[in-house]
C-alpha cells in the first residue's frame, strides 16, 4: 500500500537517488517491481504450460513411442544439466545475500559463477541437440527413426512419425528454455557490469532480486521438463 | 478544486510542457503514450474499416465479380485481425486505460512508465509486421488460423502474421501487467478497494485476462509457425498429429480474448451513467464481483466454439453449461445499469447516447449468445452469418460503442477543449442506425443458412446483403464524423473547464488537460466512489459547462 | 415467404421443427427481455430526465433485488440449456439401421458413395422418410456439412471419421454448403441434397452398376492380402473380423473398447496402436497405400460381415454386451 507521507518528494537528500519519481517510497518502489516480476513469471508458466498441454496429451496416446524416442537421449547428461542448474541458483541467493551483507567481493564473485553455470548448461545442451542431428532424430527431411524397440514390448517397434511429433516438442521445448536462459545471461550480464559500477548496496538491491526471480522459474522450468522429457518408463 | 475560469495565457500541462518529435516518442508520461496509443488504434481501424468496406461491396451481389476468391479470402482474414488484435484489444485499455488508471486511484503514473512505452513500440512493431504482411501477399487463413489448413496448405504469409500477433500479445501482456500492479500498489491514501471507480475494476479484470490468456495464443503461434516452417506433425494428421488440439489452444486464448475486448466498455458504461443520471452506481459490490466472475468464468467456456467440430457429445454438454454461467454476470450489469437511471437526474449528452446505444445492443448481442450457447440451435447456425451477427453486435455495438462514448466523455479532460455537442448527439444516431442496419439482417442471413467467409451466394441471400451493406455506409459516415470534429475541435473548440461534467473521480479535480504528474499534491481519499450526492449539493464546487 | 426473400429456411428433416422450436422459444424469450431493458431505459430516462432544481435520489442498491435478477435468469437459462441438450443429443445418436453413406471432403468438392454403391459428386441423393447416417472423412483440411434446411451440421475431419444422420421429410431441393473455411474455393464447395419420393428414388438407384460398397470393399480386401491374417478362423496372425463391429474389443494393454469406424480406420492405417490382446504388432501400416475411398469400402466390408443374423463363430475378442451400435464419437 502506499505510505500516507508526501516527504520523500521534498528532495531532503534522505531518499535513494535510485528511487524513481512516480513512487512514494521506496518500499512502494521495491514491492512493485517484485510483484511486477511475479504476474511476469505468472506469464512464463501459461506460456510453457500450454506447451506442456499439449506434450503431456501426446505422451498420453502415444506412450509407447514416446517411450523409445525418450529413450534415445541422454539422461546422463539431462541429469547433468539439472545439477548445473540447481547449483547456478544457488549462487544466485548466495549473490544477493552478498549485496544485502555488503560483500561486494562474493557478489561479483557469485554472479559471475551463476553465468559460467548458465553456460554450462546451454554447453551441455549443445552437445545433447549435435548429437541428435547425428542421428537424424531432428524432425524434418531427413529425420529417421526405424526399428527402436518399444521400452518393455520386445519385438514392437515405434511408430516413427509419433517418435517424431517426441522430438518436435522436445526441440522446441527445451530451446525455448535454453533461449529463456540465454536472456537469463543477458540480464545477469547487466547486473554485474551494474555490480562492479556500485549500484547494489544493502538498502537497495532490487534488481538482483527480480532478476534472481526469473533465474529461479528458468530452473524450475527445467526441472520439470527433465524428467518429462528423459525419464519416460525408463525402469524398462 | 481549479477556479472556474480559463486563464488567457494557456498553463503548462503534458501536451505543451515539451515540444518536438523526440519528446513525443521517448516520454514516460502515460497520458503521452495514451495518445500515441490513440493514434495507432485510430490507424488501424481504418486499415480494418477498409477491408470491411470491401467485402460488403463484394456481397452486394450473389456473384464473386469484385474480387477474386483469393483475395476476398484475404479481406476477412485480415479485416479479423486488425481488427481484433490491433484495434478492439488494446483500444480502450491503453488509450483511456493509460490515461486514466494512475489519475483515477491518485498516482503520479503507472508503475513501470518504462515498461508502458515498451508495450506501445512492441504494438508498433507487430503493427508494421502486419501491415508488411499485407501489402507483400497477405494471409488468407480466416482470423483464426485453422489447421492443417494454416500450417500445410495456405499459400500466403501465415508465419509472418503469426509473428505479427505474438509480437501483439506481448505488447498486451505489458499493459495488463502494469494495470495489475498499478492498481495494487499504487493508490492514493483513503482510496479502498470499495472506493475504486468501476472502471478500474473493469480495467483489473481485463488485465487478469489478458497477464493468464494471452501467454497460451503466443504459445500456439509459436508452434503454428513451427510447424509450417519445419514441416512438424503436431497438427497434421497425416503426421500423428491432431487439428483440435489447435482449435483447443487457440480457443482458450481467444474466448478470454472477447472479454478484453468487452469488459474495458463496460467500465467506460459505468463511469458515463453514474455521471448522467447523477447517482451511484446501483449495486457497486455486484457489479464490481461481476466483472471478476466474468474473467474466471470467461476461462472455463472455450470450446463452445467447437461443438460440431468433432468434440465428444459430453464434453459439448459441460461447456455449454458453463456459457450459461458466464452469461449470468454480464445481465447482472444490465439489470445494476438500467436500475440506476431509475430515480436519477439524466442528461442526454453525447456519452450518455452513446451508453443507452450501449445498453441496448449489449443486451441484443448477449441474448444472441444465449442462442449460440444452446447445443440444439449453435448446430444449425455456427460458422453462419448468425455468429457473424452475435460478435459485432458485442464487438461494435458493445466495445466500440463504449470507445467512443468514453473518448467524448473524457476528451474535455484529454485535450483541454470541448467537442461540438451537436454533431456529437448527431454521429451517435447516425452510428446506432446504421449499425442496425447493417447487423440485424445478418441474424435472419445466418438463421436462413449462409455460412461465413462466403464470397459468392445463392441468390435468395441477396436483399438481406444488400441491406446490410447499405447500413454499412451509414455506419461509416457515423464513425467519420467524430474523426473530424474532434480534430476539429483541438483547434477550433472552447477551451474545456476542468470537470465540465461536474462528475466524480479523482481524474477531474485535475486541470484540463493535467499536468505531467497530474496532482499536485497527493491526493487523500475520503468520500465514496460516485459522491454525487455531495458534488450536487455543493453548488460552490461546480463549472458550468461550456 | 417470398420465393427470391426468404426469412425462414425450410423444415426438410426430422429435426427441424424441434431446432424451429427451441429457436422461436428463445426468441421469445430474449425479445421480452430486451423489451423489458427497452422500455425500463426508455422510462427511466424520460420520467427522471434532469429537472432545475430536483435532485437524483441516491439508491444504493438492493440485495435481495440482486439475487432476484441473478437466480431467475440462471433457471431460465438451465431450461434452455436442458432444451438444447436434448435436441443435440438427438441430432447425434444416428438410429440404428440408417442407410449408410460414405462422403468424402476435398478442396473443393463433395464425393459420396451410398454404401448401395451409387457414386455422386457435390450431389447427394435420398428417399424421404429414410434414416440416413453419413459417414466423413477429409482427404486435406478441415470442412463442414451444413444442410440449412435439415438443420445439420457436422465438420468433416482429416485423419478421422465423423458422423452426422438425417431423416429428409420433404421431397426437394435442398443447398448443401461447406461451411469451415478451406481455402480459395471455400464458397464453391457447394451442392445439393435431393430428396425423392420412394419410388422415384428406387429408379434412380438402378441406374447405376456399381455393385454394393462392401462387395467393393471385399474386392480390395482379396487384392491387399487381407485375409492372410485375418482368416475367417482362428488360426490367423490377426484377429477374425467376422461380427466384430460394433462390438467390445479387448486390447493388448488391458482397455476393452468398442470397434467402431474409426476403430476400424485406425487399424488400417496405423495398427501399432491398438493391439488386440493375444496377437502380436506384426500388421503393417496402409498409410499412404490406399485412398480414402478404398479405406471407406474396406469399412463397409468389415461392417458388412457378420451381422446379428450370422451364427456366432468364435473369435478372438472377449464376450460381452453388444456393442454400442453405430455410433461415432
Amino acid at each position: 500500500m502506499s505510505d500516507s507521507t508526501t516527504a520523500a518528494h521534498t528532495h531532503e537528500g534522505l531518499h535513494n537517488p535510485a528511487l524513481l519519481h512516480h513512487f512514494a517510497t521506496e518500499e512502494q518502489q521495491k514491492d512493485s517491481a517484485s510483484f511486477g516480476m511475479w504476474i511476469f513469471l505468472g506469464t512464463e508458466v501459461m506460456f510453457f504450460g500450454g506447451l506442456f498441454c499439449a506434450y503431456l496429451i501426446y505422451r498420453g496416446w502415444y506412450f509407447g513411442d514416446f517411450a523409445a524416442a525418450s529413450k534415445s537421449i541422454n539422461a546422463a547428461l539431462g541429469a547433468t544439466n539439472t545439477g548445473v542448474l540447481i547449483c547456478s541458483s544457488l549462487t544466485v541467493v548466495l549473490a544477493i545475500w552478498a549485496a544485502h551483507t555488503s560483500r561486494r567481493g562474493l557478489m561479483l564473485l557469485m554472479l559471475a559463477l551463476t553465468m559460467l553455470f548458465g553456460l554450462g548448461f546451454l554447453g551441455i545442451k549443445g552437445i545433447e541437440y549435435h548429437d541428435k542431428f547425428v542421428e537424424h532424430h531432428v524432425p524434418g527431411t531427413s529425420f529417421s527413426f526405424e526399428h527402436e524397440e518399444i521400452p518393455g514390448h520386445p519385438g514392437q517397434y515405434a511408430n516413427a512419425r509419433h517418435a517424431e511429433i517426441f522430438f518436435a516438442l522436445y526441440f522446441i521445448m527445451t530451446g525455448l528454455h535454453a533461449l529463456h536462459m540465454i536472456v537469463g545471461l543477458g540480464i545477469f550480464t547487466w547486473l554485474f557490469i551494474k555490480a562492479w559500477r556500485g549500484m547494489f548496496t544493502p538498502r537497495y538491491y532490487t534488481p538482483l532480486e527480480i532478476g534472481g526471480l526469473y533465474w529461479h522459474f528458468v530452473d524450475i522450468v527445467w526441472i520439470y521438463l527433465f524428467p518429462l522429457l528423459y525419464l519416460i518408463d525408463r525402469h524398462q | 478544486m481549479a477556479t472556474a475560469t480559463v486563464p488567457a495565457v494557456e498553463r503548462e500541462n503534458y501536451l505543451n510542457k515539451h515540444y518536438g518529435v523526440g519528446s513525443w516518442l521517448l516520454t514516460t508520461d502515460h497520458k503521452r503514450i495514451a495518445l500515441l496509443y490513440l493514434m495507432s488504434i485510430t490507424f488501424f481501424f481504418f486499415i480494418g474499416g477498409f477491408f470491411a468496406l470491401l467485402i460488403r461491396l463484394e456481397l452486394l451481389t450473389p456473384a464473386g465479380d469484385l474480387l477474386q476468391a483469393d483475395t476476398y479470402n484475404k479481406m476477412f482474414t485480415q479485416h479479423g485481425q486488425v481488427m481484433v488484435f490491433f484495434f478492439l484489444i488494446p483500444s480502450i485499455p491503453a488509450v483511456l486505460g493509460n490515461f486514466l488508471v494512475p489519475m483515477m486511484i491518485g498516482a503520479k503514473d503507472l508503475a513501470f512508465p518504462r515498461i508502458n512505452l515498451l508495450s506501445w513500440y512492441l504494438y508498433i512493431i507487430a503493427g508494421l509486421m502486419m501491415l508488411h504482411c499485407m501489402l507483400t501477399g497477405g494471409v488468407d487463413t480466416g482470423w483464426t488460423f485453422y489447421t492443417p489448413f494454416s500450417t500445410a496448405f495456405s499459400n500466403t504469409k501465415v508465419i509472418e502474421a503469426g509473428l505479427a500477433i505474438f509480437v501483439a500479445g506481448f505488447s498486451s501482456i505489458l499493459t495488463g501487467l502494469n494495470f495489475v500492479v498499478t492498481i495494487h500498489r499504487m493508490r492514493a491514501p483513503g482510496m479502498t478497494w470499495s472506493r475504486l471507480p468501476l472502471f478500474i475494476w473493469a480495467h483489473y479484470a481485463t488485465s487478469i485476462i489478458q497477464i493468464l490468456g494471452t501467454p497460451v495464443i503466443a504459445i500456439t503461434l509459436v508452434l503454428v509457425v513451427a510447424e509450417r516452417a519445419l514441416h512438424l506433425g503436431i497438427f497434421d494428421p497425416r503426421l500423428g498429429g491432431d487439428p483440435l488440439l489447435f482449435q483447443h489452444l487457440f480457443w482458450f486464448y481467444s474466448h478470454p480474448a472477447v472479454y478484453i475486448m468487452i469488459l474495458p466498455s463496460m467500465g467506460v458504461v459505468t463511469e458515463i451513467i453514474a455521471c448522467f443520471s447523477r447517482k451511484r452506481i446501483f449495486g457497486y459490490t455486484f457489479v464490481a464481483l461481476s466483472s471478476i466472475a466474468i474473467a474466471v468464468f470467461g476461462f472455463l467456456v472455450w470450446a463452445h466454439h467447437m461443438f460440431v467440430a468433432g468434440i465428444s457429445v459430453y464434453a459439448a454438454l459441460i461447456f455449454s453449461l458453463l456459457s450459461y454461467a458466464v452469461a449470468v454476470p454480464s445481465a447482472v450489469k444490465v439489470f445494476n445499469w438500467t436500475a440506476t437511471l431509475y430515480k436519477g437526474s439524466i442528461h442526454y449528452d453525447a456519452p450518455m447516447l452513446y451508453a443507452f446505444g450501449f445498453l441496448g445492443l449489449f443486451t441484443i448481442g448477449g441474448l444472441t449468445g444465449l442462442f449460440l450457447a444452446s447445443l440444439g440451435i449453435d448446430m444449425h447456425v455456427h460458422d453462419t452469418y448468425f455468429v457473424i451477427a452475435h460478435f459485432h453486435y458485442i464487438m461494435v455495438g458493445g466495445a466500440l460503442m463504449g470507445y467512443l462514448g468514453g473518448m467524448h466523455f473524457w476528451w474535455p479532460k484529454i485535450s483541454g477543449k470541448l467537442y461540438p455537442e451537436g454533431w456529437a448527439r448527431l454521429a451517435a444516431l447516425i452510428v446506432f442506425i446504421g449499425f442496425n442496419l447493417t447487423f440485424f439482417p445478418q441474424f435472419i442471413l445466418g438463421y436462413l443458412g449462409m455460412p461465413r467467409r462466403y464470397y459468392q451466394y445463392p441468390p435468395e441471400y441477396q436483399v438481406l446483403n444488400v441491406l446490410s451493406t447499405a447500413g454499412a455506409t451509414v455506419l461509416a459516415v457515423g464513425y467519420l464524423m467524430p474523426m473530424i470534429y474532434f480534430l476539429w475541435s483541438m483547434r477550433y473548440g472552447k477551451p474545456a473547464p476542468n470537470n465540465p461534467w461536474k462528475a466524480a473521480g479523482l481524474e477531474w479535480t485535475t486541470q484540463s488537460p493535467p499536468t505531467t504528474f497530474n496532482f499536485d499534491e497527493e491526493p487523500v481519499v475520503t468520500w465514496e466512489a460516485y459522491n454525487y450526492d455531495e458534488i450536487d449539493a455543493d453548488h460552490k464546487e461546480v463549472t458550468v459547462v461550456g | 415467404m417470398f420465393d427470391n426473400f426468404p426469412l425462414w429456411p425450410q423444415r426438410a428433416s426430422s429435426i427441424a421443427g424441434n431446432v424451429d422450436a427451441l429457436f422461436i422459444f428463445l426468441i421469445i424469450v430474449s425479445g421480452m427481455m430486451t423489451l423489458l431493458i427497452f422500455c425500463a431505459v426508455l422510462y427511466f430516462a424520460a420520467r427522471y430526465r434532469h429537472r432545475r432544481g430536483v435532485l437524483a435520489e441516491q439508491v444504493e442498491g438492493s440485495t435481495p433485488l440482486e439475487l432476484v435478477w441473478t437466480i431467475i435468469p440462471l433457471g431460465v437459462f438451465m431450461v434452455i440449456f436442458g432444451w438444447g441438450a436434448f435436441v443435440y443429443f438427438q441430432s447425434r445418436t444416428p438410429p440404428r439401421d440408417a442407410t449408410e453413406v460414405y462422403v468424402v471432403a476435398k478442396q473443393w468438392m463433395w464425393k459420396l458413395e451410398h454404401a448401395e454403391g451409387q457414386r455422386e459428386i457435390n450431389e447427394l441423393h435420398v428417399p424421404v422418410g429414410r434414416d440416413v447416417k453419413l459417414i466423413m472423412t477429409s482427404q486435406d483440411v478441415i470442412h463442414s456439412f451444413f444442410v440449412p434446411e435439415f438443420r445439420m451440421k457436422q465438420d468433416v475431419l482429416p485423419g478421422r471419421y465423423t458422423v452426422a444422420w438425417f431423416r429428409a421429410t420433404k421431397p426437394g431441393r435442398y443447398h448443401l454448403f461447406c461451411t469451415q473455411y478451406c481455402g480459395t474455393q471455400h464458397s464453391g464447395m457447394i451442392g445439393v441434397v435431393v430428396v425423392m419420393e420412394p419410388a422415384q428414388y428406387e429408379a434412380w438407384m438402378s441406374g447405376t452398376n456399381n455393385g454394393p460398397l462392401s462387395a467393393a470393399g471385399e474386392k480390395i480386401f482379396a487384392e491387399l492380402g487381407c485375409a492372410t491374417c485375418h482368416r475367417s478362423d482362428t488360426q490367423g496372425r490377426g484377429p477374425n473380423l467376422i461380427g466384430v463391429f460394433g462390438k467390445p474389443v479387448q486390447l493388448e494393454d488391458g482397455r476393452i473398447i468398442t470397434a467402431d469406424e474409426n476403430y476400424l480406420r485406425e487399424s488400417i492405417l496405423d495398427p501399432g496402436a491398438k493391439v488386440v490382446k493375444g496377437f502380436k504388432p506384426v500388421m503393417p501400416t496402409f498409410q499412404g497405400l490406399i485412398s480414402e475411398e478404398q479405406l471407406n469400402a474396406l469399412v463397409a466390408y468389415v461392417k458388412a460381415l457378420g451381422g446379428p443374423s450370422q451364427p456366432g463363430t468364435r473369435t478372438a475378442m472377449s464376450e460381452g454386451a453388444a456393442g454400442k451400435g453405430n455410433q461415432v464419437q
